[in-house]
């Protein structure tokens, strides 16, 4: 099991979605879903803690690689997040990314949580607090209206000169 | 340490222009915003409040700037709580810009980023509407996307 003690929450977003945590689970889970919202990439995803989860770009190169921390479909999936695409994001250590899903009213609310176990800089937050509204964004839209929009995004010039720095 | 700020991006599939109508419309405000009328023009050095149905005074203050479709900047303080209130002015600036995208996926978006932030120091007022925020601009999303907001049912307001 991977322990998880020593990662601290630093990036969160919350959205509510006009939708069932049955259907948001399915589109955090599956490719047919993560492919229109999530710039194509497949999800994999072994439905245990301790599994594998994968994220793949069309080409078939692995974009992100980590374990399944928890499982409870459909309120929490929490999975560590190793950037192995670009080849220079494989110096950062893993961050640990949980969605939680929860009713609320007669819509469900989506909290994304970005958590490190380092005192990771405020330069390399800014790629995934550029890169979770863009995608929760579209995952919004997918359930709501049958179509996401795909934002045009790099990461920020910051974000690679601060991974260059890590030794 | 810098101070407490509230930041959330959202896009959205409409045009600047929808959205800036959609920000400064009382009508279309009440319907987003959990029945809560908005009372200003929304021009530069304005008076601005938030009203509940029941006419109580939730926020208020005054338009700093308003640039449409780009930027509105609102000096704001919370009115009905004491708690709140004590915390004073906070500034609350929307920036709204064409999101850059793949026209072969899902079409065009525009981006919303909402700043906020005391003016003082204090961490409770960031706190409320760090909760609130998040219900406003989803129902604002949904509202333009689909012509109807998220919730349906009206929730409570806290902050």
């Amino acid at each position: 099991m991977v322990d998880i003690s020593w990662f601290k929450p630093k990036t969160v977003y919350v959205t509510y979605i006009a939708s069932t945590p049955e259907k948001i689970w399915q589109a955090l889970t599956s490719s047919e879903f993560t492919c229109k919202y999530f710039w194509e990439r497949d999800v994999e995803l072994e439905p245990k803690p301790g599994g594998a989860f994968v994220l793949r770009l069309p080409d078939g190169r692995v974009n992100v690689r980590g374990k399944v921390v928890a499982y409870e479909p459909p309120r929490k999936l929490s999975v560590t997040w190793q950037v192995e695409w670009p080849e220079e994001f494989r110096k950062l250590p893993e961050c640990l990314v949980t969605y939680e899903l929860a009713q609320a009213g007669d819509a469900v609310r989506l909290t994304m949580t970005e958590s490190h176990s380092w005192d990771v800089p405020d330069a390399i937050l800014t790629g995934g607090r550029m890169g979770w509204p863009a995608v929760l964004s579209g995952l919004k839209s997918l359930l709501e209206t049958g179509n996401a929009p795909a934002i045009k995004m790099e990461p920020p010039a910051a974000m690679i000169e601060a991974i260059r720095r890590l030794r | 340490m810098s101070k407490p700020r509230f930041v959330y991006v959202t896009y959205i599939r409409t045009t600047p222009e929808k959205l800036w109508a959609a920000l400064t419309d009382p009508k279309t405000i009440r319907k987003f915003w959990f029945k809560m009328t908005a009372e200003c023009d929304f021009k530069p050095g304005s008076p601005w409040c938030l009203k509940f149905e029941d006419g109580r005074t939730a926020d208020s203050g005054e338009i700093l700037e308003a640039d449409p479709p780009w930027r509105l900047v609102i000096r704001w303080r919370n009115e009905f709580k004491p708690e709140l209130k004590a915390e004073g002015f906070s500034r609350c600036t929307i920036e709204i810009e064409m999101a850059d995208y793949y026209p072969d996926f899902g079409g065009k978006a525009a981006k919303l980023t909402l700043t906020h932030e005391l003016e003082g120091e204090g961490t409770k007022f960031i706190e409320a509407v760090s909760g609130g925020w998040p219900k406003v601009l989803s129902n604002l999303k949904s509202l333009l996307e689909t012509g109807d907001v998220a919730f349906q049912t009206k929730l409570q307001r806290h902050g």
